[in-house]
């Protein structure tokens, strides 16, 4: 799981820690801007990098060379992709509501 | 793991009494513990995912009244706390690194002031709780949403039974998160119990990685429930 490298991870650290902290900055200022249509968009974008950041340098998965690891990952995306997509295939596209 | 106190000056090859009998090599046991924290984890995003879905119908059936709602609650504290989260997340991986590096005391202050912004985390969250109550936003009996301008449409009110469906998905969301952090605050004051008594080496250090995944997965919740919930449509 951990980088053997000979080399310090904690500047790799830091940096994905001020990354993040910029992202809440820059979510919560750009929440005040009126984009119509893509305020959500926008919003989920940021979440989606700063849960990325998390997930690859704090939890250690960019590197993991276990397929088994990769395999649940990938399953646990895709089977929340089913729920949230196909849910809102239907319910988004009810006319009559 | 009762025994697994690891002697100091040890060669390189000598056996690890923290390696379990079953597993053939250290980094088996270490992957092996990984990977079922990550299916825990695979079953908790879909647990979690069932309020997102149910929140993404609502919030697209009533968005009016889900924004007026989110209107007020206050995103400040919503931002400090996702602050304070990502500070704590910091610290477990600083605490991971303190024991991969054998820095016992940087371990344990990095344990305590991850503790410390997790605690600070559940006091900004009752302060908001506590204002949601004096302001009865509460679902239930009390509820009163009554009069509350449609943002972007000040001729509209917002339906307060819609609102209130909005408060119940904010409470029932933001409880469960709140109270993972409980059960994260429990795991960590456990794993500094641990360090304190020295259990923790470079080669043996597995509870503290699967912690943080724990940690760390309760941090990504907040960050989609913070623009979520705080966010909608803040703007005037």
């Amino acid at each position: 799981m951990s980088d053997h490298s000979k080399s310090s991870p904690l500047p790799k650290y830091f940096a994905v820690w001020g990354a993040l902290l910029a992202g809440t900055y820059i979510t919560y200022e750009v929440s005040k801007i009126d984009l119509g249509v893509f305020n959500a968009a926008v919003a989920l974008i940021i979440a989606t990098t700063k849960a990325l950041l998390v997930a690859l340098f704090f939890m250690h998965l960019k590197g993991a060379g276990e397929k088994l690891l990769k395999l649940v990952v990938i399953s646990t995306v895709f089977f929340l992709f089913i729920l949230l997509v196909l849910s809102m295939a239907d319910y988004g596209t009810r006319a009559w509501h | 793991m009762h025994d697994s106190t690891v002697a100091a000056g040890q060669g390189a090859h000598a056996h690890n009494p923290a390696l379990l009998h079953h597993f053939a090599t250290e980094e088996q046991q270490r992957n092996s513990a990984s990977l079922g924290m990550w299916i825990f984890l695979a079953t908790e995003v879909m647990f979690f995912g069932g309020l997102f879905c149910a929140y993404l119908i609502y919030r697209r059936w009533y968005f009016g009244d889900f924004a007026a709602a989110s209107k007020s609650i206050d995103a400040a504290l919503g931002g400090a706390n996702t602050a304070v989260l990502i500070c704590s997340s910091l610290t477990v991986v600083l605490a991971i690194w303190a024991a991969q590096t054998s820095r016992r005391g940087l371990l344990l202050v990095m344990l305590v002031l991850t503790m410390l912004f997790g605690t600070t985390f559940l006091g900004i969250k009752g302060k908001e709780y506590k204002d949601k109550f004096d302001e009865h936003h509460v679902p239930g009996a009390s509820f009163s949403f009554e009069h509350v301008p449609i943002p972007g449409h000040p001729d509209q009110y917002a339906n307060p039974k819609h609102a209130q469906i909005f408060f119940a998905l904010y409470f029932v969301m933001t409880g469960l998160h709140a109270l993972h952090m409980i059960i994260g605050l429990g795991l960590f004051a456990w794993l500094l119990w641990m360090s304190w008594k020295g259990r923790f080496t470079p080669e043996y250090h597995t509870p503290l990685e699967i912690g943080g995944l724990y940690w760390h997965f309760v941090d990504i919740v907040w960050i989609y429930l913070f623009p979520l919930l705080y966010l909608i449509d803040r703007h005037p």
